[in-house]
């Protein structure tokens, strides 16, 4: 069983929704990361989705445009991070770490080198934004020899034909986008979400995350209801523009934030909690 | 080389051998499956041609002459030099032959917005000017150093009630502006139609773009027969993202005898790294929805491009183009920022047409080329625009302050 598979068993075992916090690689500076990601275990994360910074990040809204560029500073690349990665599994074995970003850092280093590079380092997923899974297959294969989950994005867009098609390709878990726009976007529609989902399991069986404008713990209470997984970017992403140059301060206060949603998602889902959305 | 089906290209998915495809986040790709199949409906439509025909003659005023270059053959004392008359376009040039398809599309779909990226300002007039004759909300997005360099351009898009957002990110030009443009649209996908100015972008965008500007090609290729009674021995054009190059030379690409030659923007030089030439200097990867050859840096990173043509001045280049110069059908080159204002400076004093930063490139290239050419043989150059945007640049670069 992978990482994933058996992160999503035990807590749905403790019926809790995981918590995924995502942080780029890099910000604000390269000896933050490692650090940061214990302190976000320690807070409760489920699962790490780290962001491997680009130049153009097409996806993105202001707030990881700019942590992009924060760790691009230090020239912050693609073996760069699989290296945080694997400095990572060195005290945590068990929490799963998903690379998040964009393809062409993945074509520039070869994904044949990507795959065993990432394979050694203990990585569990990967999650290309601009990789739909028309352009994949290639990619899968090398993966799939690697035990590395390719985990692919379904947008409110997404017809149910093609939901089939992505859901085949999917691993590890389904990505749903909650809305139309960037990452950071605001005004999330929890009850149009719960309707979705539904829908959506009836095409896989995998857990279902969801990420894009969840911007609080009120809110990551809501989608963890409804969810298996709740991906949080943008709102502990901004904690480190307030934090460029002090990765430690910026890991207590992401610490915080993660804490907070921990709290709220766990109080959401107990047997004494409203069963309604 | 074996003969090759050119109609076959791209595949169904949009692939020229390697090159192309649609590397877009999921939210865009039922939009962009939506656009392919209007775009292959009404492509081929009668009723629509007629409707697409009639704009680009009465509106754009088409067809525009392929205009032999007399003086400048003369003088450089080789090849006769065509000059296919793009700039004497409504806008001023190439741009719009796309900008006014892609808007009747636009309609069909019946979406109320249209965004468009821009670089020099071109397409974004190109785009505003379609936009207000239909009535259509539009936004441009133009990289903050590029609304400076295209001051004028900026002003002309919002007296066409164009909205023009100057874009901060990155290294503000035009494929920030792109990045900008791609955020919009997957926000706003219901109401909204991005046009795209150049074959680049995800599929069915460097398709669409080819056949919308091929009409280029179609012309001069009829012309230079009319004119001549044969067909010309060399094609050359400049390339930033490529679509004045394509539209020239895709009606040409089975006729075997007919050399092409893309020019791309060598800046202050391609070894200097200070360039915008990815076809001569960089290598493939994925940037803007499609593989192509792009400047990047060892981690994969796109880097910061340089030419004096703020049109030519980005990092990608559309993936026929790419796949063009792997199979061998076209030569890539490049010309520095001086060369493409000697070639500037050269046309206006010798044929009394001041052409676009753009073009001189070109221009530069066949300076070099002709006279090693036989007077009885034949360039045709794209005169893809006019340089009136462009004369506060020279300007600068030659001290004068206008």
């Amino acid at each position: 069983m992978s990482r994933i598979e058996q992160r999503f068993a035990e807590l749905r075992e403790q019926n809790r929704a995981a918590l995924i916090p995502y942080v780029t690689a890099g910000d604000p500076e390269p000896g933050a990361t490692v650090p940061l990601m214990h302190a976000l275990v320690e807070a409760g994360a489920d699962l790490i989705e780290l962001g491997v910074p680009f130049s153009d990040p097409m996806a993105d809204g202001p707030v990881i445009q700019k942590a992009c560029e924060r760790a691009l500073r230090f020239g912050t690349g693609l073996r760069d991070v699989l290296a945080m990665v694997a400095e990572f599994r060195k005290r945590d074995t068990t929490t799963p770490v998903v690379l998040m970003g964009y393809l062409n850092p993945v074509e520039r280093m070869g994904y044949d080198t990507f795959a065993e590079t990432a394979k050694a380092a203990g990585l569990d997923g990967l999650l290309t934004v601009d990789l739909p899974p028309e352009e994949s297959e290639d990619v899968v294969d090398l993966l799939e020899q690697s035990a590395i989950d390719p985990i692919f994005l379904i947008a409110p867009t997404t017809s149910e034909a093609r939901i089939d098609h992505v859901a085949r390709a999917a691993r590890g878990f389904v990505y749903y986008v909650s809305l139309k726009g960037v990452t950071g976007s605001q005004s999330l529609d929890v009850s149009a979400l719960a309707e979705r989902l539904e829908r959506l399991r009836r095409h896989t069986g995998l857990p279902l995350g969801v990420g894009f404008g969840i911007r609080d713990a009120e809110t990551a209470a809501q989608v963890a209801r409804v969810a298996d997984a709740v991906v949080v970017g943008s709102a502990i992403v901004r904690l480190a523009e307030e934090h460029d140059g002090d990765g430690a301060g910026y890991a207590r206060a992401a610490a915080a934030v993660v804490g907070e949603m921990r709290r709220a998602m766990d109080a959401a889902r107990s047997p004494g909690a409203a069963a309604t959305v | 080389m074996d003969k090759i089906d050119w109609a076959a290209f791209p595949d169904a998915r949009g692939h020229f051998g390697p090159y192309g495809g649609r590397f877009v986040s999921e939210t865009l790709m039922g939009a962009l499956d939506e656009l392919q199949q209007v775009y292959e409906q009404y492509i081929g439509d009668p009723e629509f041609m007629a409707e697409l025909d009639h704009d680009l003659k009465q509106f754009v005023g088409r067809p525009n002459p392929l205009y032999h270059a007399e003086r400048l053959s003369q003088e450089l004392g080789g090849a006769q030099i065509y000059l296919k008359r793009e700039d004497l376009n409504h806008t001023g040039a190439h741009k719009v032959n796309n900008t006014i398809g892609q808007a009747l599309l636009a309609k069909k779909l019946g979406k109320t917005r249209i965004i468009a990226e821009t670089g020099a300002g071109q397409h974004g007039v190109a785009t505003a000017t379609v936009a207000a004759r239909l009535g259509l909300e539009c936004v441009i997005y133009m990289g903050e150093e590029d609304t400076r360099r295209q001051s004028q351009n900026v002003y002309r898009m919002r007296l066409l009630g164009a909205e023009v957002v100057g874009v901060k990110s990155g290294t503000r030009t035009l494929k920030d502006a792109l990045n900008e443009a791609m955020r919009d649209w997957v926000t706003n996908v219901d109401d909204t139609f991005y046009i795209i100015g150049t074959v680049a972008g995800p599929h069915p965008y460097p398709a669409m773009v080819r056949d919308f500007q091929a009409v280029i090609g179609r012309e001069a290729r009829e012309q230079h027969l009319a004119m001549t009674g044969r067909l010309p021995d060399t094609l050359v054009a400049c390339v930033g993202g490529g679509s004045n190059a394509i539209g020239l030379f895709h009606p040409f690409l089975a006729d075997e005898s007919v050399e092409m030659i893309g020019v791309e923007a060598g800046g202050d030089g391609v070894e200097t790294g200070r360039h915008s030439a990815p076809l001569c200097a960089g290598q493939p990867g994925v940037l803007h929805g499609n593989r192509t050859y792009l400047m990047e840096d060892e981690n994969g990173q796109i880097i910061g491009t340089h030419s004096v043509s703020a049109g030519l001045d980005y990092p990608g280049v559309g993936p026929e183009h790419a796949w063009l110069k792997d199979i061998g059908r076209v030569n890539y080159v490049s010309v520095t920022d001086d060369q493409a204002l000697a070639g500037f400076h050269r046309l206006t004093r010798t044929e009394g047409i001041i052409p676009a930063l753009e073009t001189s490139h070109a221009i530069a290239h066949v300076l070099d080329l002709a006279p090693r050419m036989r007077p009885d043989q034949s360039i045709i150059i794209n005169l893809s625009g006019r340089g009136d945007k462009d004369l506060n640049t020279v300007a600068e670069r030659e001290g004068i302050t206008l």
